[in-house]
């Protein structure tokens, strides 16, 4: 599929980084050693290293985040590239020509990568169809589509904690619908091997064809979370809520929210994950999401590793011994 | 001019005519077929050996962008692009701007297609006013001004009331109603048909039940008021089944479904590509099937190309913000042909989804040979191939899902009231 392939140069190395599906297995795992290296970096004092001196990588969100942009942006910084960020008000750019005009001007300012946010799926790979050859494209989330750096640091997560891949039942929770976030996911976990993934969430969420992409929906939170070795929950929009998606917050808790009741259901060693930011009390307890179960903080600093390999490889920076 | 068009096979499905045969044209008439008229004085001929003869073919919708639009397209650049595919009548629905909702704006497009001297045009009025789906349209007025039906285009009549009434009073007027049904609560700003592809893509989506609600509306609404419908553009296989059980029930109504459905699914978007963002979406492949075989036995009546040119800047976006709508003119004969090709339809079956269907639905004397009939004509070579190449299109929108298709069937001669308009 030409939407997939544009992402892999002619010797199937990655050019951009828009989804992962597509992408073969020694790939991602090719991503998840070279994080490997750079998580090791982040231990030293000194964070740098010059992998991407004198190049320059443009951030650009059409959409509101913190996180995602900051880790982009620290792990921009740790490959001693110079970051330029640049927050543009989706209203801004209702027109197309806006967008491509956006991309033109800072084409014409001499960027080598482009790390997109947008509201809309496929902007990434619109941007990417449109962009001068020599320039790079990371997907930071499209619309509903593909976030897939941060499916590959909760792969990297997963990594840490449950090293076989093949042996792993995983559950995804909540808001399934509307989650770039999930799809990436389900992609990742399907093509790392895992047997088993399950979505769990009220129908009004989770889309009827969700096992075309390999994962069987629950409704049932305590059916769903039996046996599963890694739980990863979804941040559900407050927009979500009092609407014909979901009647109240307190009813989503009590039939999704993770609790020890539920937990319960999954192995004792369960770990579990949320992408952030969380909504305490809606999707999680906090007693969970403190505990030492919790893996999310985890998740955030492996997000700057991640993203560190993601941007070295797709600017065919790696070295060569690791190659 | 006296004209003789020689040694063609002739395919005039109101006629039940599929004979090799020459046709005679004189006063931009009809006057003989086989047998010349007495004292016919050949004054032009074309020789058609090897080529099919039949009717210029009538588009039941094509949006030629004027008024309004003229940066996307204009009258005289879509009907040049039409006659070369051996189009000789379209029908536009009202979404110009301004609506086509008063006679000002009907006169104004008959006068414009009279300038261009291509296709004829046959303006549909608006079934409400501005499209707003609040007040009736004057549609008596919009009538003896020239429409040939009426029509909220994409527009949705959410207020039953509304279209209850929208109904009776199109009883009143003697006029059919040219109804895109989508319920567009269901349809919640959707780009794609809701299924494995628009999940896998994240698109927002349309359900089936979108188009099957909305129909099921409009059925009960014929029965209740008898009027004369007629159903655009469906796109899926549960619509036929409800067509049809009303359509055996005895129902007066029409349906016609778009080129583009014909040929392509949901599957086709899957790399965003924003040419093959139509409405009603693309849907699967089992649609599509369902669509052919709705054809092939005759609950669709029609096939139009669903013609919707657009500047390049319009599909230049993420999928959802680009402007739906694919340049599909200068495909209708030969993808209609490919049907054939592949045995979902018969030829007289596809001539007669071109020419006689949607004439008799547009209410226009056109879409037949009939001695007397004006003569409006398509002559094509059904063996010839060619390429669609974006740069070869006369369509001033170039946005076509079919480049790099390969098209087998080539219009060489449209004739217009007796007039060679155009020839290879």
């Amino acid at each position: 599929m030409t939407g997939n392939n544009i992402q892999l140069d002619t010797k199937g190395r990655l050019k951009h980084f828009l989804t992962i599906e597509g992408i073969d297995r020694s790939l991602l795992l090719e991503i998840l050693d070279y994080a490997e290296s750079f998580a090791a970096i982040e231990e030293r004092a000194v964070k740098k290293v010059p992998l991407l001196r004198g190049k320059t990588i443009a951030n650009l969100f059409f959409e509101p985040s913190t996180r995602t942009r900051t880790t982009f942006e620290l792990a921009a910084k740790r490959l001693s590239a110079d970051v330029l960020n640049l927050n543009i008000l989706s209203s801004a750019t209702k027109k197309g020509e806006t967008l491509l005009d956006t991309l033109q001007t800072l084409e014409a300012m001499h960027c080598d990568m482009f790390v997109i946010r947008h509201a809309n799926s496929g902007a990434a790979h619109f941007i990417a169809s449109q962009v001068a050859p020599h320039i790079h494209v990371i997907n930071g989330g499209d619309g509903r589509h593909s976030h897939p750096t941060q499916a590959m640091l909760d792969m990297f997560t997963i990594r840490k904690h449950k090293p076989d891949f093949s042996k792993l039942k995983v559950a995804i929770i909540g808001d399934v619908l509307h989650s770039r976030v999930a799809r990436s996911e389900i992609h990742a976990l399907n093509i790392l091997g895992v047997p088993e993934i399950r979505v769990i969430g009220p129908k009004t969420l989770i889309p009827d064809t969700i096992d075309g992409l390999g994962a069987h929906a629950y409704y049932d939170i305590n059916d769903g979370m039996k046996d599963v070795d890694v739980v990863m929950m979804l941040r559900l929009q407050r927009e979500r809520m009092r609407s014909a998606m979901l009647p109240s917050e307190q009813e989503y808790f009590k039939r999704y929210g993770l609790n020890e009741k539920k937990l319960a259901f999954a192995k004792p060693d369960a770990i579990v994950m949320h992408p952030g930011p969380i909504n305490r009390g809606i999707e999680i307890d906090s007693h969970i999401a403190d505990s030492e179960r919790s893996v999310i903080l985890q998740q955030v600093s492996h997000g700057i590793a991640v993203r560190m390999a993601v941007m070295a490889m797709v600017m065919g920076s790696r070295s060569k011994e690791t190659q | 001019m006296r004209l003789k068009i020689s040694n063609g096979r002739i395919i005039d499905p109101a006629n039940k005519l599929d004979q090799k045969a020459d046709l005679f044209i004189e006063a931009g008439h009809v006057v003989g077929i086989d047998k010349s008229p007495k004292g016919f004085k050949v004054e032009m001929e074309i020789d058609a050996s090897n080529q099919i003869v039949c009717p210029g073919l009538v588009d039941l919708c094509a949006r030629l962008r004027e008024p309004g639009q003229e940066h996307k397209a204009t009258i005289a650049s879509e009907t040049a692009a039409a006659v070369t595919a051996g189009i000789t009548s379209i029908c536009c629905p009202p979404d110009t701007i301004p609506v086509i909702d008063t006679p000002a704006v009907v006169e104004l497009i008959y006068r414009r297609s009279l300038n261009s001297n291509q296709s004829r045009v046959f303006p549909l009025g608006a079934l409400t006013y501005r499209l707003q789906s609040e007040t009736l349209a004057e549609m008596d007025a919009l009538k003896a001004a020239g429409c040939i039906g009426v029509s909220n285009a994409y527009a949705p009549i959410r207020n039953t009331e509304v279209l209850r009434r929208a109904l009776e009073y199109a009883v009143t007027c003697d006029i059919t109603v040219h109804l895109y049904c989508e319920d567009d609560f269901l349809g919640n700003n959707g780009v794609a048909h809701e299924g494995s592809v628009s999940t896998r893509l994240g698109l927002p989506s349309i359900p089936e039940t979108a188009e099957t609600i909305a129909i099921s509306r409009v059925l009960l609404l014929v029965e209740q008021t008898g009027a004369r419908v007629h159903f655009c553009r469906i796109s899926t296989a549960r619509s036929i089944e409800l067509l049809a059980e009303a359509k055996s029930r005895g129902l007066d109504i029409t349906a016609d479904v778009g080129i583009t459905h014909l040929h392509l699914t949901d599957m086709d978007i899957s790399s965003f590509n924003t040419d093959c963002y139509v409405l009603p979406p693309l849907r699967s492949q089992r649609d599509k099937e369902g669509l052919r075989a709705g054809l092939a036995n005759e609950t669709i009546n029609a096939i139009c190309s669903d013609h919707q040119p657009h500047e390049s800047d319009a599909k230049s976006a993420p999928f959802s913000m680009t402007e739906p709508g694919a340049s599909t003119i200068e495909m209708l004969l030969p993808l209609t042909l490919q049907l054939v090709r592949d045995n979902h339809l018969s030829l007289q079956q596809a001539v007669a989804a071109l020419t006689s269907a949607p004439a008799e639905i547009a209410g226009i004397d056109a879409g037949k040979l009939s001695i007397g009939s004006p003569a409006d004509v398509c002559v094509f070579d059904p063996d010839a191939s060619w390429t669609v190449e974006r740069k070869f299109l006369l369509s001033a929108g170039k946005n076509t899902p079919f480049t790099s298709w390969e098209m087998t069937g080539k219009v060489t001669h449209t004739i217009l009231d007796g007039n060679i308009i155009y020839k290879i």
